[in-house]
Order: C-alpha cells, then sequence, then structure tokens
C-alpha cells in the first residue's frame, strides 16, 4: 500500500500512470474478478435449490404446511442479524480504509457475532421443527425447505469461520495488501450471502406462509 | 482518498495495483444502503403479517418486486456493483448468470406445472387406450 502512496505522491508518475492505465483495459486484480466468478458459480447452486424448492414447496404429503410452521417474528430477528452483520461489516471495511487496525477488528467481531446469532436462530428453528415431527424426511416441501435454508446458513457458518481466520491473520500480519484482498473477498461473500438471504425470507418465509 | 478517487474518476475505474483504489464506498453508501434495506425489509414482512392484501396471486408479485428492490440495493450499495468494475468483467458475469438463474426457476416451474397438470392419474386410462389401439 506504501507503494500507491508513493507512486501517486510524484507528480510525474501519477500522469504516466494515468495515461498508461487508460490504454490497459485487462483487469488488474484477478483475484476480485475470480472470487466473483466463484460468486457467480454460487449463485447457480442456490439457484437450482430455489428451484427445487419452487417446485416442491406446496407438496406437504398431508403434513404441516409452511403456514402451520414458520414463525415470522423469529425470521424477521434473523434477518435483522444478517442485515446488521452487513452494515458492521461495511464499517469494517471503512475503518481498513482509514487503515485503523483496532477499530477493524471491533467491527469484525461485531460482524462475527450477529453472524453468530444468525446461526444460533436457525439452528434453534431447525432443531424445533425437527422436535415437532417436521424433520427433512416428513414431506417433499420440508427436504427442499431443509436443503434450500440449510445450505446458506452452511454458507454462514464457513463465513463466520473465514472470518475469525481472518482476524487472526489480521492481528499477525496488520493491515497489509494480502489481507485487503482477504478481506474485500469476504466482504462480497458476506453480502452476498445477504442477497441470497433476501430471496429465502421472501421466497420461502413469506410467500410459504400465503394461504 | 475521495480526492484521490475523484481524479482518476474520469479514465476507468481501477487505478492501482492495490485493492484500496477500488470503490469501497464510504459511511454515506454504506448508511443509505442499510436505511433502504431495513425499509425494504419491513414493508413485507408487515404485508405478510397484517394480511394486508388478501388475494395471494398479487401478494406474491408485491413481495418478489419488494424482493428485486432490494437485492438490486444489496448490489449497489454493499457489493459496489457498477458496469466499470473490473473492467466490465464482473457485470458480463452477472449477466451471465441472471440469464441461467431465469432459465432454470422459469423452465423448471413451467415443465413441472404441465407435467402436473396433464400427467394427472385421472388422465392416464385415456392415454393407456391411446397406447393400446
Amino acid at each position: 500500500m506504501s507503494e500507491t502512496i508513493v507512486h501517486n505522491t510524484g507528480a510525474p508518475g501519477a500522469e504516466e500512470r494515468r495515461s498508461y492505465f487508460v490504454r490497459e483495459h485487462h483487469p488488474e486484480n484477478g483475484s476480485m474478478l475470480g472470487f466473483w466468478l466463484y460468486l457467480m458459480s454460487d449463485c447457480l447452486i442456490f439457484a437450482c435449490l430455489f428451484a427445487t424448492y419452487a417446485v416442491l414447496g406446496r407438496n406437504y404429503a398431508d403434513g404441516p404446511t409452511g403456514a402451520a410452521l414458520f414463525d415470522l417474528p423469529l425470521v424477521a430477528l434473523n434477518t435483522a442479524m444478517l442485515l446488521l452483520s452487513s452494515i458492521t461489516y461495511g464499517f469494517a471495511m471503512l475503518a481498513m480504509q482509514r487503515k485503523q487496525l483496532g477499530s477493524t477488528l471491533l467491527w469484525l467481531g461485531i460482524t462475527g457475532v450477529f453472524g453468530v446469532a444468525f446461526l444460533s436462530l436457525e439452528m434453534y428453528e431447525f432443531l424445533h421443527l425437527i422436535h415437532e415431527g417436521a424433520g427433512p424426511q416428513r414431506s417433499a416441501f420440508l427436504s427442499s425447505f431443509f436443503a434450500l435454508v440449510g445450505t446458506h446458513g452452511l454458507h454462514v457458518l464457513f463465513g463466520v469461520i473465514w472470518l475469525v481466520t481472518l482476524m487472526f491473520q489480521l492481528k499477525k500480519h496488520g493491515l497489509t495488501p494480502e489481507n485487503g484482498r482477504r478481506m474485500m473477498c469476504l466482504s462480497l461473500f458476506w453480502h452476498f450471502l445477504d442477497v441470497i438471504w433476501i430471496g429465502v425470507f421472501t421466497f420461502v418465509y413469506l410467500m410459504g406462509v400465503l394461504p | 482518498m475521495s480526492g484521490h478517487d475523484t481524479h482518476n474518476d474520469h479514465g476507468h475505474g481501477h487505478d492501482s495495483h492495490y485493492h484500496d483504489a477500488h470503490d469501497h464506498g464510504s459511511l454515506k453508501t454504506y448508511a443509505i444502503g442499510f436505511i433502504l434495506s431495513v425499509i425494504l425489509t419491513a414493508i413485507p414482512f408487515w404485508l405478510v403479517m397484517n394480511k394486508t392484501i388478501t388475494n395471494t396471486g398479487t401478494m406474491g408479485l408485491v413481495l418478489l418486486a419488494f424482493a428485486a428492490v432490494q437485492v438490486v440495493v444489496h448490489m449497489v450499495y454493499f457489493l459496489h456493483m457498477n458496469a466499470k468494475s473490473e473492467g466490465g468483467w464482473n457485470m458480463m458475469a452477472l449477466i451471465f448468470t441472471i440469464m441461467i438463474v431465469v432459465i432454470a426457476m422459469a423452465g423448471s416451474l413451467w415443465v413441472m406445472y404441465h407435467m402436473n397438470t396433464n400427467m394427472m392419474p385421472s388422465m392416464m386410462p385415456e392415454m393407456n387406450m391411446q397406447s393400446a389401439s
């Protein structure tokens, strides 16, 4: 990062760089593009699961329906957790931009807490459903429900593991360019999961309780 | 940082080896995104929990519309999508993905709906007769 600053403060250097980059249209930062492509392929996995749920979501097999099972206030709370974790991750990115390591770690920690809160609420919901006899083997509706929401939950779990790992790396190596890149990738991943959750709460929960 | 950004803006999006020159957004964009998301989340939940719209089809369309708008808000304010990021390749990949997602979703629903309506057990004897004759 110090290298960039040196380049930009030298006036002739900055001029040269500008004209160079105007001509150069090849993506400079390959890992961000690569990570974006991974997210897009992940999007296709979720599309398949959403399509499965769309087809099977009303096949109750005389079992409980979505309207009978879903606890909307709990889902709203879960949504709030994920949304709050999105904005706190944004604050972590802003703190990193200001080169404040302590503040970055603090906001990452808060993001992690919200992530764990989301996972706990989801685990509680799943265990409650299974306890009520509405496990994944009860009906096609519940199989597709657990597959879709469970896959999203697993993604959040891995996001939290990644986040904790990154916090240790930040603590050890500081705000290096490598860690900056990792922060960017996790940022994409984390906000992407929030986007998927929009689909989940709309399509599965809100539309699931409609008659 | 912001001065440096505007200086290079008319060239194209990224001007550095490192990501600190990428568009991370600012406190303002994150705040706008967050407030919009809260509103766009709260309204659908309120609509469903109060059963404001009785027609299921209308309600479904309204919910999907809110979700679509919120996805765009997240893409713009949180994921910082724009037509220029990574030299336009991000946008190309996104458009391709949306295309595949629409084909997979609409295609599955279309095929399975027709399977359900045309292959009902009540229609089976008729089909057997046809194949026998």
